[in-house]
């Protein structure tokens, strides 16, 4: 067991090095250079051109700013934003809260759809039921999320009126100090509203954030269950005369769960994704509408080092994926 | 009818013998959802190459004087604009008709850059193993722990919004599954009796990677094409829809949906038609692919 995890984590290093290369040959391939980006517009005359590009390292070799880079990163530091001056990590981790918040929100709303939808159309093979929840599933796997998103602004926002367009919160609802997680801030505070209001804000950018990883998860549900279902102990179970519902609900639910597990941990990187359009379409003020923005409004620093932290977050997410599906199946330790 | 004095004698008949290809073809064509694909995707095509023919207007001519115009069954529509017109008074209908060209040949370009690059790639590390093998494997890894969307962001901000630089950016975040894919079925191939008497009589490297290996991993990487075009129009359009991949006027439909979004509260069908286009394309593609895996490898059929 120690070799296989101490193996999935030196396997992640290399894969690392190679993120943060790329998004340091991103900082440096873009046209113009830097110190022209930081002045903007201005003219500079060469003197003092060398004289700044001396002052930020950026006249030595590429590999020696490669590995000074690195050393920074692992310090924690990804640079100044150029925009709000502020440190990279700071920017980016006062706006996570916000995108954390929905991809768990959609996560659940995903999970708590998918799994007995699954179950049904594997219980139920080959009836109605299954091939409209898997006509269900394909369409929303192929779903271009960003419209969904814009359909389910004109339905129930712009049509019914039910819930809000965009943001977080109404504006009439301000919390002085929070842990930035909408909900629990909301919550916490005695505002009355507050808390129907934060969630009233989440429903549908959940719903669209959390529309291909239900489907993903869902048609994987059902697939596991039908292997299940065909195994001996499953006939053991209901031969002993346990409820249908004991039976699948609960021996054969269980082991159809470990390749669902690791389907639900994989989808994170399709969530984050996902978060850029979503939190685009809402302006939810979260990591994914700053990343581009960052992007529209030229701020390298920001970009580079938003990319590298989502990178980070995703292999390290893989990585866990990976550890608790060795504790979960024995026979893949084995395995290289 | 029958007269009673003939004896009718039943020979057994032998199910007819069918040539792989032909037995693709049974298996795919009862398989219905697959067949409905195979009409939307034979139709869109037809649209595609007859755009300039069937479509009532001129993509790109704009009219002020008729901009946000209804659909024909809403009142204030007409059928000269059967599903209203845009912003810029540009005819809906038309522009998604053109647009089908572009997600064809999206989806086609990609899928032929990222299958010939991963092919390769997959080849070489199978074939070769070793460290030209880590060394491809690793940098695989490394452009699948990023989320797809993300890279081919980074890769458009590098090379510059367009629709080539948004083609080549979702190109080389699909190299991987090629690339995966080919490498394990070259090494199951490379086991089999066959090759090993193919090498036995001299066969040279190449000969060995094109002529025998190859053939026998088609399956998985023909399904892994299938499913591939429609993850390139849906990212291609998502790349547009943030304003990285076509750029306006051109009438791909995630561009389109950027260029109405504004208008939503007021001209729902600028919005909902080319959305309906993109879902319909993907879906026919998602679709395909699925029946072709389950013609192609029974053992996969769920």
């Amino acid at each position: 067991m120690i070799r296989f995890v101490v193996h999935r984590v030196l396997l992640i290093i290399p894969t690392f090095l190679g993120a943060a290369l790329l998004t340091f040959t991103l900082i440096h391939l873009i046209p113009g250079d830097p110190i022209q980006m930081m002045l903007g517009e201005k003219v500079i005359d060469p003197v003092r051109k060398a004289a700044m590009l001396a002052q930020y390292g950026l006249d030595r070799p590429l590999y020696v700013q490669f590995f000074d880079y690195l050393w920074q990163v692992a310090q924690g530091d990804l640079g100044k934003s150029i925009v709000t001056k502020n440190p990279v990590w700071d920017d980016f981790f006062t706006l996570f809260p916000a995108t954390l918040e929905l991809a768990v929100c959609a996560m659940v709303f995903a999970i708590v759809v998918a799994i007995p939808a699954g179950v049904l159309a594997a219980e139920k093979r080959g009836s109605v039921y299954d091939h409209a929840l898997m006509g269900a599933a394909l369409t929303g796997y192929s779903m271009p999320i960003f419209w969904w998103g814009l359909l389910l602004i004109l339905l129930f926002s712009i049509h019914l009126g039910w819930t809000p367009v965009s943001g977080r919160i109404d504006l009439d609802y301000y919390f002085d100090e929070g842990t930035n997680f909408m909900l629990w801030d909301s919550l916490m505070s005695d505002q009355e509203g507050a808390f129907v209001s934060a969630l009233s804000h989440l429903i549908l950018p959940s719903i669209v954030l959390g529309t291909i990883p239900l489907a993903v998860i869902a048609r994987m549900t059902r697939s596991a269950m039908l292997e299940v279902l065909g195994e001996d102990y499953v006939r053991t179970a209901r031969a002993k005369g346990l409820s249908g519902f004991r039976v699948v609900g609960i021996h054969a639910l269980r082991n159809a769960m470990i390749p669902v597990v690791t389907v639900i941990g994989l989808q994170v990187g399709t969530l984050m994704g996902g978060a850029i359009l979503t939190e685009n379409i809402f302006s939810w003020p979260g990591v994914g509408s700053w990343l581009v923005n960052s992007i529209y409004q030229r701020d390298y620093p920001s970009v580079q080092g938003g990319v590298l932290l989502i990178a980070g977050l995703v292999i390290l997410v893989n990585l866990s994926v990976d550890l608790l599906y060795g504790v979960l199946n024995p026979r893949i330790r084995g395995r290289r | 009818m029958t007269d009673a004095t003939t004896t009718v004698v039943t020979v057994p008949v032998a199910a007819p013998l069918l040539t792989p290809r032909q037995e693709i073809w049974r298996s795919l064509k009862s398989n219905r959802g697959a067949m409905a694909a195979l009409t939307v995707i034979l139709l869109l095509i037809l649209c595609a190459v007859l755009a300039p023919l069937i479509s009532p207007h001129d993509p790109s001519a704009q009219n002020v004087d008729i901009a946000l115009t209804p659909p024909a069954w809403d009142e204030g529509g007409s059928w000269a604009y059967p599903l209203g017109t845009d912003p810029l008074g540009r005819d809906v209908l038309s522009r998604i008709i053109y647009g089908s060209q572009y997600s064809l040949m999206i989806g086609c370009i990609v899928v032929t850059l990222s299958l010939s690059i991963g092919l390769l790639l997959g080849l070489v590390s199978g074939f070769y193993r070793g460290t030209a093998d880590s060394l491809i494997m690793r940098l695989m890894d490394i452009i699948l722990a990023l989320p797809s969307l993300l890279l081919a962001i980074v890769i458009v901000v590098l090379l510059g919004a367009g629709l080539r630089n948004a083609m080549i950016a979702v190109a080389i975040t699909n190299i991987p599954h090629y690339a995966r894919l080919t490498r394990a079925a070259v090494m199951t191939e490379l086991t089999k009796d066959y090759v090993i008497a193919s090498k036995v009589s001299g066969a040279g490297t190449l000969r060995l990677m094109f002529r025998a290996v190859l053939p026998n991993c088609l399956a998985p990487l023909i399904v892994q094409s299938t499913l591939g075009i429609s993850s390139a129009v849906l990212d291609a359009a998502a790349l547009g829809f943030l304003g990285l991949g076509a750029q306006p006027p051109t009438p791909e439909w995630g561009t389109m949906l950027a260029d109405s979004r504004q208008y939503i509260e007021r001209a729902y069908w600028a919005v909902t038609f080319p959305g309906i286009a993109i879902l319909v394309t993907v879906l026919a593609f998602n679709l395909l692919g699925d029946g072709l895996r389950d013609a192609l490898d029974p053992k996969l059929k769920r």
